[in-house]
């Protein structure tokens, strides 16, 4: 899919505010995001900060109404950054978040470079693990897995997981 | 030398009713509960670490409101690259306060290594516009006046004294909310 369609989806969906490491995956996505004046994004130095810089947005949402959900963009070797703020932050505190991670090494060898075979075999069940909802974006189910993810991240209150595969996004 | 207890309390002196405040995990956070249990207040009382990334996030995104993140030596050197991210975005509605007792205090005194390591001088290096190393109550007072008037990111590094640990923390009380009661009353501070 074009990444305009990417970012428009997720704009229209309220979700504007980002932090995050970058990918490859999402490399000429990740230009596009920050050429785009309604998109803010803080460059983190590691996940973990990115989690908690983009769990800010939940508590600056209107009054009354469901929190602001921010955004993580990440590489899928980083998430095991992501266990101490995950369980003892976002988990812990009912604070959502959607966390876009790109899926290297996906299905395990021989896909993808050695350092991303492990956990390539093992990202969806990191999240499975811990009870987080997560979909796997397709070609052709963007508007669709992002309803049901958000859905899901709004109703838990906790954060969810979009696995973003090479080539899904140009 | 400062106590930390009393430097906190000094800290609250300086913060405003709609002021925002970001504390880490351990005896800092419960510190803080004891001394001024107010809605502004969020107690990370997990992740360590974790304070200066979601007060950055805050700051940037509430420019309106004052945000302090309160955060020990401890907490600093494990987010050290969490310095330079925030120099970069430099809100200038954040005040960065590092309580360094050099010492790990919270599971029982063990020695950290920022006996050795000038935590604002790595903030100075990092980019931080605006920098105190205090050690005196009323340093800190002075520190903290220029820090809160505004117009630029701040941090202000307080060496404390390590307090007898035992004793201290049983006179202490753990956070006794709940994380959704800290999480919701500190969502309608943030959006009051």
């Amino acid at each position: 899919m074009d990444a305009h369609q990417f970012w428009g989806a997720l704009k229209q969906r309220g979700v504007t505010f980002f932090s995050g490491v970058p990918d490859s995956t999402f490399s000429a996505a990740y230009n596009l995001m920050l050429a785009d004046p309604d998109i803010r994004y803080i460059p983190a130095v590691r996940e973990d900060v990115a989690l908690g810089i983009a769990s800010s947005a939940y508590f600056v949402g209107e009054p009354g109404k469901p929190g602001e959900i921010g955004g993580v963009i990440m590489q899928n070797s980083g998430v095991g950054n992501l266990v101490n703020p995950l369980t003892s932050f976002n988990l812990m505190y009912k604070i959502p978040a959607l966390i876009i991670v790109g899926w290297r090494g996906y299905g395990g060898p021989p896909n993808d470079a050695p350092e991303h075979w492990i956990m390539g075999a093992k990202t969806p069940q990191f999240f499975d693990l811990l009870e987080m909802p997560s979909q796997i974006l397709e070609q052709d189910n963007l508007e669709l897995a992002l309803d049901r993810l958000l859905a899901a991240i709004n109703d838990r209150s906790v954060p969810g997981a979009l696995l973003v595969q090479a080539g899904v996004i140009s | 030398m400062i106590s930390r207890y009393d430097a906190i309390g000094r800290i609250l002196e300086h913060v405003r009713a709609n002021d925002l405040l970001v504390s880490t995990t351990g005896m800092i956070s419960r510190e803080l509960f004891a001394l001024d249990d107010r809605p502004g207040n969020v107690y990370m009382i997990g992740s360590m670490g974790l304070a200066s990334a979601m007060g950055l996030g805050l700051a940037v995104r509430v420019p309106h409101k004052r945000v302090f993140v309160l955060e020990g030596d401890g907490s600093a050197l494990m987010s050290l690259g969490t310095l330079p991210l925030v120099a970069w975005e430099a809100p200038a509605n954040l005040v960065h306060i590092i309580l360094d007792n050099e010492a790990y205090e919270s599971t029982g005194g063990q020695p950290s290594i920022s006996a050795n390591f000038d935590l604002a001088q790595t903030a100075a290096t990092a980019g931080y516009p605006r920098t105190r190393r205090v050690e005196k109550i009323e340093t800190l007072d002075s520190a903290l006046t220029e820090a809160t008037a505004g117009g630029q990111l701040s941090l202000i590094l307080v060496k404390c004294g390590i307090a007898p640990a035992r004793p201290s923390a049983e006179g202490i009380p753990r956070v006794s909310h709940t994380p959704k009661q800290i999480r919701d009353r500190f969502r309608g501070a943030v959006q009051a």
